[in-house]
């Protein structure tokens, strides 16, 4: 086993540490430093629980090695609501209606349409739909996903008008 | 202060945005795989890579060698353990469950021994070193193998792990050969794995000689705190389980088996704290499966379609090790109440095989509905007349109640019927119809399918586990209003509904209440998630609970401002004595005369404000619903494609649409899942073959549609008026979508029910070729 220096930014704070080459990025933001928001539940790329964002692009953290992080700047969960507790737009549509139950799955979610919306970005209802293929609920049935979706792509909408 | 008085806020009723949402939102919930304890170390598990045989050696010795590996238990470790291992209702197992496999392993997946290390990769490393050689024999794997093959355990006569009911006799056969019309199909549903998001996990850590704390994946701490002390014949009052945010449990979590068990007994031989998270690959292969049922049912009908009588033949593959060794003979107690069957007889067998064992899944009874709904729509064609109209002859509708079943149960309150007339009010059969007609002339394939069914929520004081359950409400000295609850939510959101009823029976503001849950030293005993209940016995509790604390604070209020109990009204938070609006005082204010100044309280008045109550409720609470769904198959790929669904559900009080919506859509999502996608097949030695979630297919958002809810609620007899509805859509899903696809293809000819309906098999109704291999 080799061990690694690396550094990372997370959520605005920097890490840095040593992990084993094998240790996945989820497992390192879990258990290295911290950051339980982020869920594992398949550990093998299917489910997105997992997602957090690389450089502002969703990633499964169960897929990548926390030495490929090495220098990124990582948002987990536990970034995306303002410091006053202030939920993220798609943490507050999600909130509105319903969409989560249990909540496991939830972080990855929430990241996914996050990453898809930042920046001022303006997806359609149809690509945030298409980008859940990628995420497994078994609570919800999908229904206040989707309700969520809509209403972010309303008030997209509501942006652009 | 002059305070208006406002009407109290009606709370129940509210789509009101969930407590648990905030913290499930921004990464702060406390999941098992969230605790880490000073010196705890992490287990994995060596399993058995054959479905039989007999042990001839396990060697640890290479595995022992990895620097952080710290010990191996196998049986022989446990030998000594006192362990007395249960089934839900703390009855015994009769297969003498191990905790390890013991000289012998019975399916692929059967742990043989579990590994302490630093870390969890570690601990997967060493097992993955130990050795187990097994002398391989023939293994049991279908229900076919298990009626012919040699017992799972030795020292049985055969692999009947329970049996009820009778074969036909000669009178009840001479009815259904005598009837106008005898319809008769067999079914077969496949296994299914729960696959919750969150795999199962358990932290123990032993804190002296008999103390003990547990986190752990679970459905009720009340349950497995009282489950172990049984157990492991500790006192129930040592044992503190934990578990604040749990990733869905769906039946699978509803006590300890044998990993968790392992964990627990590990952490008070080794000395300390353990942790095992399940991987998915053992979640999907090594926890407890579901279904893998077969059954043949016969239904006879008059002239008219009014049916005369039945007989089923049912059987489920329990695999070796099952949580329940029943013969689910809910199934056949539940296949009637809906309907007026005046004669029915059935024979229920459950079978040990070389599989891995099943476990409790929402619904575990709903093979009653699937069978029942589809001989129906089928007997309907046979005779002539439109399924919604045989339903219509033979559904027990208002009037026909109170109606005894076959199994003797009455129902009184039921409505099958209406929720069905209702669904028809706000679907266009007549106008469906005349588009499937013309699609069908231009190659499209478009069907409806109905169900009706009623299902028994809130089950109480007829089993073991299954009691009523106990609110404590307390306003504290801050005015705020906390209440401790032995209710628990893997995603149910009671922490909100129960808030809910709080606010609105105590008249103070929601965001005032908090509901304290999740651990078993909080409330007291109560099963948790488990048979739709809830809501409707913790939602009495609530709500009597909160009305005593209520009268209790009149009572002072009264006291205190010299005015009758009759006058004062508590909304807002704010205590009003009617017609002297001058006089209003805050709970606050109440409380910390209640708390602080008790010589001013009424004489033999206790102090503090706190008010506890333990609801009973009816032995069973009856929800009622009729569904339709709208598919449209492509010929060219078999592909089922839902078009639309359409829920008309009888739960009685709803204390919030948002949550009761969930619970349905979230059962119909499974329901979808059983009949197009969800897999767990073996092959002919004992292999799993669905070992992650590439090859078992969850439903993803792409296969479900919107739901559409119609609430066609009338209030229960419970207090608060609540029916259960956890299991509902989980019951009534495969149904209606099964008859929608049989309605779809009705061009092309019959489709053996064989689940699931992937596109291979519609298309060989469609090429009307058999590939299937079944032989049908």
């Amino acid at each position: 086993m080799s061990e690694h220096r690396i550094e990372l930014t997370v959520n605005g704070r920097r890490h840095q540490a040593l992990v084993d080459a094998r240790t996945s990025l989820g497992e390192f933001l879990r258990d290295g430093l911290g950051y339980t928001g982020t869920h594992l539940a398949c550990e093998h790329g299917v489910c997105g629980a997992c997602t957090v964002m690389v450089d502002g692009r969703a990633m499964r953290s169960c897929l990548m090695l926390a030495v490929q992080a090495d220098g990124g700047e990582i948002t987990t969960v536990e970034g995306l609501a303002e410091p006053d507790g202030t939920l993220h737009p798609v943490q507050q549509a999600m909130r509105d209606n319903f969409g989560l139950q249990c909540g496991f799955c939830t972080p990855g979610v929430v990241i996914t349409l996050a990453a898809l919306t930042a920046d001022g970005a303006r997806p359609g209802t149809e690509e945030m739909e298409a980008a859940m293929s990628g995420h497994i609920c078994r609570c919800t049935g999908y229904q206040g996903i989707r309700r969520a979706i809509r209403q972010l792509a309303g008030a997209n909408q509501g942006e652009a008008a | 202060m002059n305070v208006l008085i406002p009407g109290a806020h009606r709370y129940v009723g509210e789509r009101t945005p969930r407590k648990e949402d905030a913290r499930l939102l921004t990464g702060r919930g406390q999941f098992v795989d969230d605790i880490r304890l000073p010196g705890m170390l992490h287990c994995a598990f060596a399993r058995s890579p054959v479905a039989r045989g007999r042990i001839t050696a396990i060697d640890t010795a290479a595995a022992l060698e990895i620097p952080g590996v710290h010990g191996i238990y196998t049986q022989a470790d446990f030998a000594d353990v006192p362990i007395k291992v249960m089934n839900f209702f703390f009855g015994p197992i009769e297969a003498p469950v191990t905790i390890l496999a013991d000289g012998r392993v019975s399916c692929v997946g059967d742990p043989v021994a579990m590994v302490i290390a630093e870390s969890r990769a570690l601990a997967e490393d060493a097992a993955s070193l130990i050795e187990i050689a097994v002398d391989e024999e023939d293994p049991v794997i279908t229900l076919a193998d298990a009626r012919a093959g040699p017992p799972v355990h030795p020292g049985k006569d055969n692999n009947i792990s329970q049996e009820m009911g009778e074969e036909i006799g000669e009178e009840l056969q001479a009815i259904l050969d005598g009837a106008a019309h005898k319809v008769t199909r067999s079914f077969r549903h496949q296994r299914i794995a729960q696959s919750p998001m969150e795999t199962r996990g358990c932290v123990a850590t032993c804190d002296g000689a008999e103390e003990m704390t547990i986190w752990i994946g679970c459905q009720s701490p009340h349950l497995v705190a009282r489950w172990v002390s049984l157990a492991f014949e500790l006192p129930e009052t040592a044992i503190r389980v934990f578990a604040k945010d749990v990733g869905g449990g769906f039946g699978l979590k509803n006590f300890p088996w044998k990993e968790e068990i392992a964990v627990i007994a590990g952490a008070r031989l080794f000395g300390r704290p353990l942790k095992w998270i399940e991987d998915r690959f053992e979640s999907l292969t090594a926890s407890s499966h579901a279904r893998e049922q077969e059954a043949t049912l016969t239904i006879a009908f008059d002239e008219a379609g009014k049916i005369v009588a039945g007989y089923c033949d049912y059987s489920s593959n329990n695999g070796a090790w099952p949580m329940g060794e029943d013969c689910n003979v809910a199934v056949h107690m539940f296949m009637w109440p809906a309907y007026k069957m005046p004669v029915y007889g059935f024979i229920t067998r459950g079978w040990y095989s070389n599989t891995m064992g099943l476990g409790g899944y929402r619904g575990p009874w709903a093979m009653e509905s699937l069978i029942r709904e589809r001989v129906l729509d089928d007997a309907a064609r046979e005779i002539g007349i439109d399924p919604i109209e045989i339903r219509r002859k033979n559904l027990v509708y208002k009037p026909d109640q109170p109606h005894t079943t076959t199994f003797g149960i009455e129902v009184d309150d039921i409505s099958p019927g209406e929720c069905l007339e209702k669904l028809l009010e706000n679907f266009d059969v007549v106008a469906f119809r005349k588009e499937q007609a013309e699609a069908r002339k231009h190659g499209r394939y478009l069907g409806l399918g109905i169900a009706t069914y009623v299902e028994p929520t809130a089950a109480a004081g007829q089993m073991a586990p299954m009691t009523g359950e106990l609110a404590t409400v307390r306003i504290e000295p801050t005015g705020k209003v906390t209440a401790t609850l032995g209710t628990h939510s893997q995603g149910h959101g009671t922490a909100t509904t129960m808030a809910q009823v709080i606010a609105e029976r105590l008249g103070v503001p929601y965001e005032d209440v908090t509901v304290f849950e999740g651990d078993s030293a909080l409330g007291g005993f109560g099963p948790g998630a488990a048979g739709s209940r809830q809501a409707v016995i913790a939602g009495g509790a609530s709500w009597t609970a909160s009305e005593m604390l209520a009268e209790k604070v009149k009572k002072i209020a009264a006291h205190l401002y010299n005015a009758n109990p009759e006058a004062i009204t508590i909304s807002g938070g704010i205590v009003h004595i009617e017609g002297a609006p001058e006089m209003s005082r805050s709970l606050k204010d109440i409380a910390e005369i209640a708390y602080g100044e008790p010589a001013r309280l009424p004489e033999g008045l206790p102090p503090g404000l706190e008010a506890q109550y333990r609801y009973q409720p009816p032995p069973f609470t009856f929800t009622s619903a009729a569904h339709a769904c709208v598919v449209e198959i492509d010929a060219d790929t078999g592909f089922v494609k839902i078009l639309r669904w359409l829920s008309s559900e009888d739960c009685g009080t709803v204390i919030n649409p948002g949550v009761v919506e969930g619970q349905i859509a979230g059962g119909l999502a499974q329901g979808i899942g059983q009949v197009l996608l969800e897999d767990m097949p073996y092959d002919a030695r004992g292999n799993p073959l669905a070992a992650t979630f590439k090859d078992y297919l969850m439903p993803t958002i792409s296969d479900i549609p919107d739901f559409e809810y119609i609430h066609a609620n009338t209030p229960s007899k419970t207090t608060g008026g609540m029916r259960g509805v956890g299991e509902g859509g989980a019951i009534i899903g495969p149904p209606t979508l099964v008859n929608a696809i049989v309605d779809a293809l009705e061009p092309f000819g019959d489709i053996e029910i064989n689940l699931p309906f992937t596109p291979a098999k519609i298309l060989d109704v469609i090429e009307g070729r058999d590939v299937s291999g079944s032989g049908h």
